[in-house]
């Protein structure tokens, strides 16, 4: 796995990346998703919004690392609440 | 809704093909992420540079006016194609041996390999021995790729229409194919004019490849290396290099895996944003509308 050239914050990442796809899949067993129509201007599932999220939540911190001198965990704080919101009112 | 149990154990049924992708595509992925944060030098010697890679490429003016030309030439080559291929689908005889010629003379410009077609227009075009090239000489056109950079785009957007139209082509004459002939029967029988008939029966049925065709046509074109680089190696200075070539020659010809590491999952991140876009969008177009009896 040396190859692969491994640092602590990509692998906090990556887990991260796995436990979302693990959790949405428990979740979705325990009760499946229902498509509905939140403040997004399209019907989505559960895991639409994960998906959704997750891309913006990349450009915002794409945003914030080119554009402003703002730190990163300012881009993670506004990509979490970002997250919540649309999975709960997306 | 439907009232069906959902059984989902088909999809064990992708694992073989989870695994393959895993090893093609996600590991790889993984460690482009991992080298986009750190300078790499050896096996034994590296260094975490944290964001430092993504503040440089998005602030570079070079990468910055590539991405711009990028897409500008993707606009134009979808705003081409798509209505040229369905003008063409529409014009292509339906049956008879007439459909078979037609249909493997629109397809021979796409078997021919990206760099031939580079190497094709970059010999039709020299002004001394290429028929193009030398006929627009002939009638007292100034013409030369290599010197003038609008003659260099005209050229380039005129190799990718004649190379990728017929895709476009094929796929909404097989959409069209596939109407079935009592929807024109009861157009006739309405008297619907040729437009009507486009407009409200060939066009709607015609969403779904249409789709394909703009997905396929967008990412092929976002990702264009071969035929540029032959045709006009990214000049005159570098008004027709893209994104692919400025990271090709960024990773392979500078040895700068970090920055292009950066720059690759930039640009992946925009081709893939591009295309969730289109999709949703023109799925939802279709969703939208009260189905024509059983779209």
């Amino acid at each position: 796995m040396s190859w692969m050239v491994w640092t602590v914050p990509t692998a906090i990442f990556f887990s991260s990346i796995a436990a979302m796809l693990a959790g949405m899949t428990v979740w979705e067993i325990m009760s499946p998703t229902i498509e509905r129509k939140g403040f997004l201007p399209i019907a989505t599932t559960r895991g639409d919004r994960l998906f959704i999220g997750l891309l913006f939540a990349a450009f915002i911190h794409l945003g914030v690392i080119g554009f402003t001198s703002l730190s990163i965990w300012i881009a993670l704080a506004v990509s979490a609440v970002w997250l919540l919101v649309l999975m709960r009112w997306g | 809704m439907n009232n069906k149990i959902p059984n989902n154990r088909a999809w064990l049924l992708v694992l073989p093909m989870l695994v393959l992708v895993a090893f093609s595509a996600i590991i790889p992925l993984m460690t482009v992420v991992n080298y986009s944060v750190q300078d790499v030098l050896g096996p034994n010697a590296r260094f975490f540079t944290g964001t430092e890679w993504f503040q440089s490429m998005l602030n570079d003016d070079a990468l910055q006016a590539a991405f711009l030309r990028q897409i500008s030439f993707s606009l134009i080559i979808l705003a081409i194609q798509i209505p040229l291929g369905i003008g063409i689908a529409l014009i292509m005889p339906k049956r008879g041996w007439q459909a078979s010629a037609v249909l493997i003379l629109i397809t021979l410009p796409l078997l021919i390999p990206w760099n031939v077609v580079g190497s094709i227009w970059q010999i039709f075009t020299r002004g001394d021995i290429g028929l193009m090239g030398w006929g627009l000489r002939e009638l007292g056109i100034e013409y030369n790729i290599t010197r003038n950079a609008g003659d260099a785009w005209v050229t380039i957007i005129l190799m990718d229409v004649w190379h990728w139209t017929p895709l476009v082509a094929m796929l909404c004459y097989s959409g069209l194919r596939s109407i079935p002939e009592a929807y024109y029967q009861a157009a006739r029988i309405d008297r619907a004019s040729k437009w009507a008939v486009f407009r409200y029966i060939q066009l709607p049925k015609l969403t779904n490849v249409l789709v394909i065709a703009v997905l396929l046509r967008f990412m092929h074109s976002f990702m264009i290396y071969a035929e540029p680089f032959v045709l006009t190696g990214g000049g005159p200075g570098s008004a027709t290099t893209f994104l692919s070539q400025s990271l090709t020659t960024m990773a392979v010809g500078q040895q700068d895996l970090g920055p292009s590491a950066a720059f690759s999952l930039i640009y992946f991140l925009v081709i893939l944003l591009v295309s969730w876009v289109f999709y949703t969008t023109i799925m939802n177009m279709q969703k939208d509308k009260p189905p024509h009896g059983g779209a």
